[in-house]
């Protein structure tokens, strides 16, 4: 396979990282209402902590567009 | 000879290139021409400074303008206590600017002002903008920790309670996702500023080439295109403010492990 070909199949197969990212995404804010619809007095706390876990789930994510990115242009 | 299609670059958007003739300007062997980043730079400033100016009245009965630069102070201001507890209060001014001119940027390189002709930069779409941004909070994380702690600072990488012999494998754990920090907290913005831009100017691509090549591909391609990017503009909308909050609350995060240990 030419080098070219290969870095483009990386970049494309990269993509498949942005899709568990949001998978990750997902969970935290799913996890999050279904907590918080049981217990809405405690919502309101935590959404600090809930921006937390969104951004380490996204960064993940965005790490993909990195890979794909270096792959692309480098 | 068939005219090419229009091609749409969508890293074009991303060009740094030098205004009012200020290309050769050097400082000390540096180039210091005035970009249009430096330049969207000044504006979003002068647009928070005119915000912040306009809502610093101080009158008993706040008008609406004053209510809504208060509210974002005091949403700065509750975030700090509730992270960093009452020494927090002493860093409102810097996670505000920062998060104000975060957000700022990221609402100004929305504008659609493209339709009149000046196009919107949107500087956090760049690593060393953000970059800086976050060496700046790493910076501060680092200078208040080893002024408050001295060399107890070093607790940070092990956390209470570890057994003695876990310490080998947590510390350096500990010690890479320290330092890793600054990087995570730069490229997080930037990727996610940059990825949207992309996305919108690929999905412009579709619109233009859909409609250039037919009507049938025109409406079938083009118009659910164009719907698309209504609906991803309210997305970046909302990532635009996201990704502010998400950097003044880990900066703020970063602050707490400074100011209290853990």
């Amino acid at each position: 396979m030419e080098p070219e070909a290969a870095k483009l199949l990386g970049a494309g197969l990269a993509a498949i990282g942005c899709g568990l990212a949001s998978i990750g995404v997902g969970n935290v804010f799913a996890k999050f209402l279904e907590g918080a619809l049981r217990n809405p007095g405690a919502a309101d706390a935590q959404q600090g902590r809930l921006f937390i876990g969104f951004a380490g789930a996204e960064l993940l994510g965005l790490l993909a567009f990195v890979v794909a990115a270096l792959l692309i242009f480098q | 000879m068939a005219a090419e299609p229009a091609k749409v670059d969508p890293m074009h958007q991303f060009t740094i290139e030098p205004l009012f003739g200020s290309a050769n300007w050097e400082l000390a062997g540096y180039n210091i021409a005035f970009t249009n980043s430096a330049l969207w730079m000044a504006i979003s400033a002068l647009v928070l400074w005119v915000f912040m100016l306009g809502g610093m009245r101080r009158q008993l009965v706040p008008g609406r303008w004053q209510m809504a630069v208060e509210s974002f102070t005091g949403f700065i201001e509750d975030m700090l206590a509730a992270n960093v507890g009452p020494a927090g209060r002493k860093y409102v001014p810097y996670i505000f600017t920062l998060f104000m001119f975060i957000l700022f940027a990221n609402m100004l390189g929305l504008l659609p002002l493209g339709v009149v002709g000046v196009h919107a930069f949107t500087f956090t779409s760049h690593f060393t903008v953000t970059g800086v941004l976050a060496v700046l909070s790493f910076a501060i994380v680092l200078i208040v920790g080893f002024a408050r702690h001295g060399l107890h600072f070093f607790s940070l990488f092990l956390p209470h309670g570890t057994p003695w012999w876990m310490a080998p494998i947590i510390a350096p754990i500990e010690l890479i996702s320290f330092m890793v920090r600054p990087f995570s907290l730069g490229l997080r913005l930037f990727v996610a500023m940059m990825a949207g831009h992309v996305l919108l100017e690929v999905l412009s691509s579709f619109v233009i080439s859909g409609g250039n090549a037919g009507i049938g591909y025109g409406i079938f391609i083009g118009i659910p295109s164009l719907a698309l990017m209504v609906g991803i503009c309210a997305l970046e909308i909302l990532v635009a403010g996201i990704q502010a909050y998400v950097f003044a609350l880990l900066t703020s995060l970063y602050i707490n492990d400074a100011e209290n240990l853990h």
